[in-house]
């Protein structure tokens, strides 16, 4: 997050034909060329997409992940970014927890006719701020436009490569019975700064998303623990529980949270109390889970910690082969309950 | 959380269990009334930590659970209409009416909205004169008196686009089809502490009176549902049946006038057919004549015929406290939350939903 402030890019706008995104921008003609060439490829500029093929050619050697993800998030600005920002470090988490390094990604829009030009600005500039962050090129992309009412504001997908670091061996087949489970950071952040916002239920707080490229702090604890890792995961919609209850039911191994461990900021624990949800089932942005051997735990914990992204990580349960498949978690009051996948969506309560 | 986090104090809550250990010695079945009591048992795993010989019903206080097929029903046919806006609280929407849920008109295009508050929903019938909304008012008398307001309101803003589907229940009426019923088992309530914030304590005493059942007013949390327990045992291994309020902090005697008064302004005291319990004489409140043109059975001219509901839900035993949700044949096989055969495996305070989510291993 730190890095994030120190490189924040102050772009002017350049100079559009329009006040707006019109039809005509997504049409591939005169308008598509002159929003191209006056925005997105300046702001963005590198050799690659310099070349301006129809794809960006370019060597990788050795092995890759590639992934692939669309953000249709509403809204589109909420406290702590944007979609534009979510969209890069989106797909540089997954590549992340790959065990890769992320370097080159697509970016496509797809836009809803009258979108302000100065929105979109707006989000181009987070998202180049978002991309050098991370240490990533825009290298290839596409630009569609949607007439009004058949879209909702803008939407965007990027894709991502990256190479594998021959250290890591990232999967869930690696985990074992007494492995630690680690979250690097607070829970619950992202979903209850978006439900702030949300008509209706508008409260104030000043509770951020914790939207963060997380793929220098998962390089440094890969270059200091490499297989010891055994799982990583950024537990985006449904929140830990819905990764937790994944890896359960694909090892068929237990795991074991202990709630008073779950690290939760107290203004997003009083927001989730209010509105009846759970933050084990709340989104988060920039956040990941890991399963680690036992041996390391204490380790990897105090190297995350020193990291801005990690300074709230937490040990919060293990791996057993109890309850094998079954996520459970001893309450605070110290009975023992089931953690279920959640079904549809979160709704509030209702008295 | 200051208020809360005393509440579910670990060292608190180890010695009531320790003590409610201690003075238990015969067994006693105790009904919590409120599906969010139901909750908090569960998710917290407290009834593992409680004796073997003290049981812990569930009983019907879950709003979503008790609402009719037929009026569910009455909804989707509401929400069917052309220009009509359906305004709901969430958790209504998943339950099953006799064909379909309000979920599913809401995908095949109808006007379905989830909202938090009913002036919300008079909000939207301002912004939208050409339109009809409707609030689908259900609830305890916990929600009633918002209810009532959004109707007060409306006709001071003199809407006539406005009108709600009333289909709130009574706790009292409730609890005596429970303990009159021939095969009951409870000996004691648990009863629950937002409805007596509105409603206050006082008509709990002829209850606890005719039945001689103990009645304790207990708030959500750990320490107030153990110390709730502790109470209600207390009593039952004295012999005593009294009226108690644990929820002091909430619970008044008289309870909120100003929100009695609202209820009582809007509504009238009615008979309801409870989902898996059938018709309760006056344990229901319906719009009154004075506010009639802002019911919406009376604006919509509903006649439906009488749904009947899915005989493979056991709900109505679940709901009396018969039957726990795991001795349900269809429970977790199925009836699922996401495809429920009854209400109460689909709403957040539902019983069969909470055993579903929180009770792995038994």
């Amino acid at each position: 997050m730190a890095d994030k402030i120190k490189m924040q890019l102050q772009c002017p706008m350049p100079k559009f034909d329009f006040d707006v995104i019109t039809l005509g921008h997504g049409s591939g003609g005169l308008l598509t060329h002159r929003l191209l060439q006056s925005g997105v490829f300046d702001i963005f500029k590198n050799d690659l997409l310099d070349q301006q093929h129809d794809g960006a050619i370019f060597e990788m050697n050795g092995k890759m992940a590639f992934s692939s993800d669309s953000y249709v998030i509403s809204p589109i600005f909420f406290p702590g970014g944007n979609i534009g920002d979510l969209a890069i470090n989106g797909t540089v988490n997954d590549l992340s927890m790959c065990g890769a390094k992320p370097k080159y990604l697509s970016l496509a829009f797809i836009i809803e006719e009258g979108f302000p030009m100065t929105e979109f600005w707006e989000i181009l500039v987070s998202i180049k701020n978002a991309a050098d962050n991370a240490g990533v090129q825009i290298v290839t992309g596409d630009t569609k436009v949607v007439e009004k009412g058949k879209g909702d504001k803008i939407y965007i997908n990027t894709s991502g490569v990256g190479l594998i670091n021959p250290k890591a061996n990232i999967h869930h087949k690696n985990i074992q019975d007494g492995d630690v489970i680690i979250v690097s950071g607070n829970i619950a952040s992202h979903g209850m700064a978006i439900m702030s916002l949300r008509q209706g239920l508008e409260f104030e707080t000043s509770i951020v998303s914790d939207t963060a490229n997380l793929n220098h702090t998962v390089q440094t604890l890969v270059e200091a623990f490499g297989t010891d890792i055994h799982f990583l995961r950024d537990p985006t919609r449904g929140g830990i529980a819905s990764v937790l209850n994944e890896i359960a039911e694909l090892t068929q191994l237990g795991f074991y949270l202990d709630q008073k461990l779950l690290p939760v900021d107290e203004q997003v624990d009083g927001a989730c109390e209010m509105l009846g949800l759970d933050p084990l089932y709340v989104a988060n942005e920039g956040l990941f889970l890991a399963v680690v051997k036992k041996e390391i735990a204490d380790a990897f914990l105090a190297l995350l910690r020193k990291d801005s992204n990690g300074t709230s990580a937490a040990v919060i349960g293990e791996v057993t082969t109890d309850h094998g498949g079954k996520v459970m978690m001893k309450s605070r009051v110290g009975g023992k309950r089931m953690v279920n996948y959640l079904t549809g969506e979160q709704l509030p309560r209702i008295c | 959380m200051k208020y809360l986090t005393e509440y579910r104090d670990p060292e608190l809550v180890e010695e009531f269990i320790k003590e409610i250990h201690r003075i238990t010695t015969k067994p006693w079945t105790l009904m919590e009334i409120c599906g969010g009591q139901t909750h908090s048992l569960v998710k917290n795993g407290i009834l593992d930590m409680l004796p073997d010989k003290i049981t812990m019903v569930h009983g019907p206080g879950c709003p979503v659970c008790v609402t009719s097929v037929s009026v569910i029903d009455e909804a989707i046919y509401l929400a069917e209409q052309p220009n009509t806006i359906m305004c709901s609280f969430g958790d209504m929407l998943r339950v099953p009416g006799s064909k379909k849920s309000l979920l599913e008109v809401k995908a095949e295009g109808a006007d379905v909205r989830i909202l938090y508050s009913p002036l919300e929903a008079v909000q939207l019938a301002k912004q939208n004169p050409d339109k009809q909304v409707v609030f689908f008012a259900v609830g305890f008398e916990t929600t009633a008196p918002a209810n009532a307001l959004s109707v007060v309101h409306a006709d001071q803003l003199g809407l006539d686009n406005y009108s709600i589907l009333a289909s709130h229940v009574l706790v009292p009426p409730a609890m005596e089809a429970i303990l009159s019923d021939e095969e009951n088992l409870i000996d004691a309530f648990l009863a629950a502490g937002h409805v007596c914030t509105i409603m206050g304590i006082n008509e709990y005493h002829p209850v606890a009176e005719k039945y001689e059942c103990p009645i304790v007013v207990t708030g959500f949390e750990p320490v107030d549902l153990l110390q709730g327990i502790l109470m209600a045992v207390q009593q039952l291994e004295k012999g005593e049946y009294k009226v108690e309020n644990q929820y002091a902090r909430s619970v008044q005697r008289e309870g909120n006038r100003l929100a009695q008064d609202t209820i009582q302004k809007v509504f009238a005291v009615s008979d309801r057919v409870w989902r898996g319990i059938g018709n309760i004489p006056q344990s229901g409140y319906e719009v009154n004549d004075r506010y009639k043109n802002y019911n919406a059975r009376l604006k919509f001219m509903i006649d439906l015929p009488f749904a009947e509901e899915n005989k493979e839900c056991i709900s109505g035993d679940i709901m009396k406290g018969l039957k726990k949700p795991k001795q349900c044949p269809n429970f977790g096989t199925k009836c699922k939350p996401e495809h429920p055969l009854g209400a109460p495996m689909v709403s957040s305070e539902g019983a069969c939903a909470a055993y579903y989510h929180y009770a792995g291993e038994e």
